[in-house]
C-alpha cells in the first residue's frame, strides 16, 4: 500500500511538474513580458532594469526553477494588465467559479440519477426513449451555445432571470457568496443549469448503464422473491450499488467542470476565474494564464490521485498495477 | 466513358455494405439512416456553398448596407432572398451559415485525420517497440490527460499566436486550431491502438512475418494496423463531433477563427453582441446549424459503436 501510495504521489508531482514546465515555456516564449509592461516611450536603461528585477536575464533552468518554487508558494508574479499580484487576482474570483461549480455538481445529481434510474426501469417505455434523444441533444449542443438561448429565452424575452454576472454578494470574511441572497440565487440558475447539462447527460446515462446491470443480478432477483415492492428493490438495493462509481464520476469530473465554467463564465459574465483566463488569453496577461493552468491542473490532479488512493484502499488487486491517468471524457 | 464504369463500382460498395453485418444494423436502424441523410445534407450544402448561397458573404460587392438587420423572411419586415435574415452589415444569414459550415466542418475533419494519424503512429510505435519508447510516449499521454482537454487547446492556440507575427495569424487560424484541436485527441487513438498492438504482435502471423525478414515499419503499416482499425473508427467518428465543437467553443472564445473568415463559432461569437438588440436570428441560427451537425454525427457514431460492439449483436 505505502508503494502504491508513494508511486502515485511521485507520479502526481511529476505531472505537476510538466503542467509547470507547459506554463513556464508560455510564460517565456510569447510575447516579451517586458515589452508588454512598459510602454513605447520607455528608455533601454528602464527596459534592462525590468529585465533584471524580473529575473528574465538568468539562465534558463534556473528561472524555471525559480517559477516553480514560487509557483508552489502559490507565487505567480504579477498580473502584465492591471499590475496587480496574481494570487490576489485569483483568491478574489475563486469562490465564483466555486459556487457555479457546486451548484453545477449538485444539479447534475439531483436531476441525472432519477432520470437514470427511469430510463433504466422503464427502458422500453416512449418517455424513457425520449429522454435518451433528448440526452444525446444535450451533448450535441454546445453549453455555450445553450447559455444563449437560455438567455435569450428567460432574460430577455421573458425576463424572469439576471443575463449577467452575481447579483448581490455577502461577503464571508473574504470568502463571497451569492447563495444568501434572492438576487444571488436567481443570478446562479441558468449559468448552474448551462454548466450542469452536459454533466446530467453524463450521470443520467451512467446511473442507467450500471442499473441495467445491477437488475440483472442475483440479489435483485432474490429480493424479487422475497415480494418486495418495486420502489424498495430499484431504489432501495440497486440504486445503491450504483452510487459508487457516480460518486467517482462526480469527483473526478469537478476538475473538467472547473474548466468548462470558462465558458459558461464568458456566456453569462460570471466574475470567477475562467472569464479572467479568457480576459488573460485576449490580454496575453501570461501570469494569470500560467496560475490558471496550473491551479486547474492541480485540482484535477489532486482528484484523480485522491480517487486512484481511494480505490486502492477498498480494492487491494488495484494496488499490484499502480493506474495512471485518470477519465478525461470530454 | 470513365463515369459510366465508375458509377456501377461505386454501387457495387454501396451495395456490398447494405449487404455486410454493419449494413444490416444500418438498414434497421432508422436513427442512423435519419442522421446519415441530415449529414449528407449539411455537407453537400456546405460544400456547394459558392453555387446555391443567395450572396457571397465575403465579397463586398454583393453586400448592401441598406439591407442590414433584417429579419428572417417569414418575420414583418423580412426581404427576399434573405431567408434567414441580414446582420448589421448586411450580409445574408444564410449564406454566412453555409461559408461557416464548410469552415467548421474542414476545421473538425482535418484536426481528427491529423491526430488520428499522430496517434495511431505513437501508439504502434509503443505497442510495438516496448520498453523505455513505450514508457516514455504513454507518460507523455498521461501527461496530456491531466490538464482538462479545452485548457489545452486554449493554451496551445494561445501559444501558436503568441509565436507568430499578427501579419501571419489570420491566415493560419484554422492551421492553428487544427493543431490545437489534435494534440487534445491523439491520447484516445494512441492507447487503443497501442493495447491492440500489444496483442497482435505477440501473435503468430507477426512472428512469421518477422521470420521472413519484413521491415518493423512495413510489419506495423500493413500486418498490424488493420487489426487494430476496428475502435479507432468509432473513436473517430465520435471525436469528429467533439473536434467540431471544441472549435466552435474556441472561435466563441474569441481564440479561433477571425471574423474575416468566421466558422459556425464566430458567428456565434458576433451574434451574442447582438443579444440585446432583438435580432436573435443572428444567434440563433448558426446555434441551430451546429447542434444539427453535432447531433447526426453524434447519433452516427453511437450507432457505429454499438453495431461493431460483438456484445451487443
Amino acid at each position: 500500500m505505502l508503494v502504491f501510495l508513494v508511486r502515485r504521489v511521485v507520479n502526481a508531482i511529476g505531472v505537476m511538474l510538466a503542467v509547470a514546465f507547459l506554463a513556464f515555456m508560455i510564460f517565456r516564449f510569447v510575447g516579451d513580458p517586458v515589452e508588454l509592461m512598459l510602454n513605447e516611450q520607455a528608455t533601454q536603461a528602464q527596459r534592462d532594469e525590468l529585465r533584471a528585477r524580473l529575473g528574465l536575464n538568468r539562465p534558463f533552468l534556473l528561472q524555471f526553477a525559480t517559477f516553480a518554487g514560487n509557483a508552489a508558494r502559490g507565487d505567480f508574479g504579477i498580473s502584465y494588465r492591471n499590475q496587480q499580484e496574481v494570487s490576489a487576482l485569483i483568491a478574489e474570483r475563486f469562490p465564483a467559479t466555486f459556487e457555479l461549480v457546486l451548484v453545477a455538481t449538485f444539479l447534475s445529481l439531483v436531476i441525472g440519477i432519477p432520470l437514470g434510474v427511469f430510463s433504466a426501469i422503464r427502458r422500453k417505455s416512449f418517455l424513457a426513449q425520449a429522454v435518451q434523444f433528448v440526452s444525446v441533444l444535450g451533448v450535441s449542443l454546445p453549453s455555450f451555445a445553450l447559455g444563449i438561448l437560455f438567455i435569450l429565452i428567460f432574460s430577455v424575452n421573458l425576463q424572469w432571470l439576471p443575463a449577467f454576472g452575481r447579483g448581490e454578494v455577502v461577503s464571508l470574511g473574504g470568502w463571497t457568496t451569492g447563495l444568501l441572497t434572492a438576487s444571488g440565487r436567481a443570478a446562479l440558475v441558468l449559468p448552474g443549469i448551462t454548466l450542469s447539462l452536459f454533466q446530467i447527460t453524463l450521470v443520467m446515462r451512467l446511473v442507467r448503464a450500471e442499473m441495467l446491470e445491477t437488475m440483472r443480478t442475483e440479489f435483485i432477483r432474490f429480493a424479487r422473491a422475497r415480494g418486495l415492492p418495486d420502489r424498495s428493490i430499484h431504489f432501495r438495493h440497486a440504486l445503491r450499488n450504483c452510487l459508487m462509481p457516480v460518486i467517482t464520476m462526480t469527483g473526478l469530473q469537478i476538475g473538467n467542470l472547473i474548466a468548462f465554467a470558462l465558458v459558461t463564465e464568458t456566456v453569462f459574465q460570471w466574475p470567477g476565474m475562467g472569464l479572467l483566463f479568457v480576459q488573460a488569453v485576449t490580454f496575453v496577461d501570461i501570469p494569470v494564464m500560467a496560475a490558471y493552468l496550473m491551479l486547474v491542473s492541480f485540482i484535477f490532479v489532486t482528484l484523480n490521485t485522491l480517487v486512484d488512493l481511494t480505490y486502492a484502499l477498498v480494492d487491494p488487486r488495484l494496488r499490484q498495477t499502480a493506474l495512471a491517468g485518470g477519465s478525461n471524457v470530454r | 466513358m470513365s463515369a459510366e464504369s465508375a458509377v456501377p463500382a461505386k454501387e457495387g460498395a454501396v451495395r456490398r455494405f447494405l449487404a455486410s453485418d454493419l449494413g444490416y444494423s444500418f438498414r434497421h436502424s432508422p436513427v442512423a439512416i435519419i442522421a446519415l441523410v441530415l449529414l449528407l445534407l449539411l455537407v453537400v450544402t456546405a460544400i456547394l456553398a459558392p453555387w446555391i448561397a443567395p450572396q457571397n458573404p465575403h465579397d463586398l460587392k454583393q453586400i448592401f448596407i441598406d439591407k442590414a438587420e433584417l429579419p428572417p423572411i417569414w418575420a414583418k419586415g423580412g426581404e427576399w432572398p434573405f431567408l434567414l435574415g441580414t446582420d448589421p452589415q448586411g450580409r445574408d444569414v444564410l449564406s454566412a451559415i453555409l461559408y461557416g459550415t464548410r469552415i467548421s466542418l474542414a476545421i473538425g475533419a482535418a484536426s481528427v485525420a491529423v491526430s488520428m494519424l499522430f496517434g495511431i503512429t505513437v501508439g504502434l510505435v509503443a505497442g510495438f517497440f516496448g520498453g523505455a519508447i513505450d514508457n516514455i510516449l504513454m507518460r507523455i499521454g498521461d501527461t496530456m490527460l491531466s490538464i482538462p482537454t479545452l485548457l489545452v487547446a486554449i493554451l496551445v492556440s494561445a501559444l501558436f499566436r503568441g509565436l507568430l507575427p499578427p501579419a501571419l495569424r489570420e491566415p493560419f487560424a484554422a492551421t492553428i486550431l487544427v493543431v490545437a484541436i489534435a494534440l487534445t485527441a491523439w491520447v484516445q487513438y494512441a492507447r487503443t491502438v497501442r493495447a491492440s498492438t500489444l496483442v497482435e504482435r505477440g501473435k503468430e502471423y507477426v512472428l512469421a512475418a518477422r521470420i521472413i525478414g519484413v521491415s518493423p515499419a512495413r510489419i506495423m503499416r500493413r500486418h498490424i494496423l488493420p487489426n487494430t482499425l476496428t475502435p479507432v473508427m468509432v473513436a473517430a467518428t465520435l471525436n469528429l463531433g467533439l473536434a467540431i465543437l471544441s472549435e466552435a467553443t474556441l472561435s466563441f472564445l474569441g481564440v479561433g477563427m477571425p471574423i474575416t473568415q468566421p466558422s459556425l463559432g464566430t458567428l456565434i461569437r458576433i451574434g451574442n453582441q447582438y443579444l440585446f438588440s432583438g435580432s436573435w436570428w443572428l444567434v440563433v441560427f448558426p446555434s441551430v446549424q451546429l447542434g444539427l451537425i453535432v447531433l447526426s454525427v453524434n447519433l452516427l457514431g453511437d450507432w457505429l459503436r454499438d453495431a461493431l460492439n460483438p456484445k451487443l449483436r
